[in-house]
């Protein structure tokens, strides 16, 4: 016990400040406006691959760690969509995950955003599509925000998820 | 024909490793396959080829793996409905390859599960994507159909049906449990929902561009796979690799490992209750690809082994900055472990967790670190070291008890170990080019290129088309051989313990899938 407490005070704390933004633009403005209007910053997450590389998962993983500190921006991923505000879908959507990131899309109450997160979220990246793919997520359900990258690095998620919630009203 | 006789024949292959090439027919096939079996060999990777368009023939192709050597079986089978003989038999492993290469071709074995693996419905029956004359960017109406999962019947026996979308960040799959109150009785996976038809896309790109969506098969081993790929292509055109780039490759696959393992032992401690050990971990790894990022200028890896050698090259003050990370680890890493092994509640749950024994690792053709931590002394760094490796000496790590702890262990030795060989890469990295231009490649070669990874050996088999193509590109996942044995190593464990038994075992979906 006294070995993780001395690591831990030893290591202090890492947690980074929250990255600065630009200016948004008018679409992500009215997200915004939406947003704070019903919840402030306490957005509910939820993740679906809908047939990733695994690539953008790493860097959602990288979210939660102390340098990000995800939840410490009073966002935080849950395990059920049914609990979720925004569902992350990574991945060209593979033919095989249409029908599942369908269902989990319409389990989500209202109101509800989408966020596609990565170059195959956002385009289909380098698979296209194809017999086994159908491209990009806004091919199978509704997008609000796209966020590029391959993958996109945790501060480009972290902007990305702020861009919606954190910017004050005028 | 004996063995002896057998690695006699043929030909030479291409390939990173020594391979050999060996055309049989039906009755070769089977006779060598269980040669092959006696002799202690495990079936790779099994794949087919549409070579109508220039033979009137389809290939199939299995690749076994010896203590020294690769040997793949090559049979041609004609006529429209081509059979050829099942190897599951022998090779449990060859259930789902036999399912995933009728899926996507058309070619049939003759015994054995005839379930589909990779078609869930998102094409029509009889249509074979991987075959010519379907075209690379055709699509078809979606009719998901359900899977006839292996009914368990008995007193008190239900079901528990988990996925393909998971509660946490992580790929999808579906897991199919039958229990009787909290105990397991069987597990059987579904997987193949990430399929992205790479087999197929790869035939649209040119040899040069290949390793871009080589490395986009597997996120977490984009370095293998890459490497892999760029081993074949180099292998096709005879070329050799710059000493400095090849160092640096291994640089590169050993911080791949390093970072997965490093992620590995944080969620594992996370999944036994010290959410410390998570915190711990993920804050080593963001330290690691933090560096990557600095130094390579890629978080991952990703598209930084490219054919002919690597995308960046590191000056005097990064090798400086790797080498003082290095000394960070070797100081952090042995602390954690001694807070890990101290931990009563966490050996409790990762002792006797899980356990996959010696005796079926071996007959299920384990691989890699799985594979080591039942007792399988198999790593191709060791075996079969292509350069650098065959100057660097790896150490092989290996454990015996098959349990969650002995995957947790070896973890452990093998973060200690690759910190060893990136301190000998970096203080001995040869001067010269880390790069060099690739000649065009001859049509109608085949190159095999197979790389040790994180979770164990990745091959890519490449063949060539002419203009610089690519005629056909089969990758392969050490994933395919483990997963069932996650199905065995669960059995008679609870529930509640498949999150860390699962994660203990950490196997790639879309590496798998295709």
């Amino acid at each position: 016990m006294f070995d993780i407490l001395n690591r831990v005070r030893r290591n202090g704390i890492l947690s980074e400040a929250l990255p600065e933004l630009e200016q948004p633009d008018a679409a992500v403005e009215k997200l915004q406006r939406q947003l704070q209007a019903v919840f402030g910053r306490a957005l509910r997450i939820r993740h679906v691959d809908a047939g990733s590389c695994n690539g953008c998962e790493l860097e959602i993983h990288a979210l939660s760690n102390p340098y990000y500190n995800l939840e410490g921006s009073g966002m935080a991923f849950v395990a059920s969509p049914r609990h979720a505000d925004v569902l992350l879908v990574t991945g060209p959507v593979a033919v095989n995950m249409e029908d599942a990131l369908r269902r989990t899309y319409d389990a989500m109450p209202e109101p509800k955003w989408v966020m596609a997160v990565g170059d195959c979220g956002a385009c289909g990246g380098v698979f296209g599509e194809s017999y086994a793919t159908r491209g990009p997520i806004s091919a199978v359900i509704p997008v609000d925000i796209v966020v590029n990258g391959c993958p996109p690095t945790p501060q480009v998620l972290l902007r990305g998820l702020l861009q919606i919630t954190l910017q004050r009203q005028p | 024909m004996t063995l002896d006789l057998l690695l006699q024949e043929g030909c030479q292959l291409p390939a990173n490793v020594p391979a050999r090439q060996v055309p049989v027919d039906a009755a070769q096939w089977i006779a060598n396959a269980q040669r092959l079996h006696d002799q202690g060999g495990c079936l790779l990777a099994l794949w087919g080829a549409d070579d109508r368009d220039r033979d009137g023939v389809f290939r199939v192709f299995a690749a076994f793996l010896l203590p020294d050597q690769l040997v793949v079986l090559e049979h041609t089978l004609a006529g429209a409905n081509p059979v050829y003989p099942a190897l599951d038999p022998w090779f449990p492993v060859a259930n789902r390859l036999q399912r995933a290469l009728y899926d996507l071709l058309g070619l049939k074995a003759d015994g054995g599960d005839a379930r589909p693996w990779l078609r869930h419905g998102g094409w029509p029956e009889y249509l074979f994507p991987l075959r010519r004359e379907v075209g690379a960017t055709q699509s078809y109406a979606n009719h998901p159909r359900p899977y006839p999962f292996v009914p368990v019947q008995g007193d008190g026996v239900h079901e528990i049906a988990v996925g393909p979308v998971h509660a946490g960040t992580i790929e999808p799959g579906h897991f199919r449990f039958s229990v009787v109150g909290e105990k397991v009785l069987r597990l059987e996976a579904r997987l193949g929902y990430t399929h992205k038809g790479i087999a197929k896309r790869f035939e649209k790109l040119s040899l040069q561009e290949g390793h871009r969506l080589a490395a986009r098969i597997c996120g977490d081993s984009t370095v293998a796979f890459s490497w892999a790929y760029c081993a074949a292509l180099e292998a096709v055109t005879e070329i050799e690799l710059p000493r400095r780039a090849a160092s640096l490759r291994a640089l590169a696959l050993e911080r791949e490992r390093l970072a997965n393992h490093l992620g590995d032992l944080g969620a594992l401690g996370n999944d036994a209750g010290l959410a410390f050990g998570l915190m711990q971990f993920a804050s080593l790894k963001e330290r690691l690809v933090r560096l990557n990022q600095e130094v390579f200028q890629q978080r991952y890896l990703f598209d930084y082994v490219v054919p002919g050698g690597v995308a960046v090259d590191p000056g005097v003050r990064a090798v400086r900055a790797l080498l003082d990370e290095a000394a960070m680890l070797e100081l952090a890493v042995p602390a954690l472990r001694a807070i890990y092994e101290n931990h009563a509640g966490v050996q409790d749950r990762f002792r006797d967790a899980g356990v996959l024994s010696p005796e079926l690792a071996r007959a299920h053709g384990a691989l890699g670190l799985v594979g080591r931590a039942s007792g399988v002394a198999q790593d191709l760094r060791v075996d079969l070291p292509w350069p650098p490796y065959d100057r660097l000496r790896p150490n092989r790590a290996l454990a015996s008890a098959g349990d969650v702890a002995a995957r947790v262990q070896l973890r452990f030795d093998e973060v200690m170990e690759s910190l060893r060989l990136c301190r000998s890469l970096l203080e001995t990295l040869p001067p010269g080019s880390s790069q060099l231009a690739l000649p065009a490649a001859e049509s109608g070669r085949l190159g095999i290129g197979l790389i040790e990874g994180w979770r164990g050996p990745v091959m890519i088999a490449l063949e060539t088309a002419a203009d610089n193509r690519v005629r056909r590109c089969h990758a392969h996942d050490p994933s395919w051989q483990n997963w069932p044995l996650v199905e065995y190593a669960i059995i008679g464990n609870i529930v509640p313990d498949f999150p860390l038994i699962n994660k203990s075992f950490n196997l790639a979906y879309s590496g798998a899938d295709g």
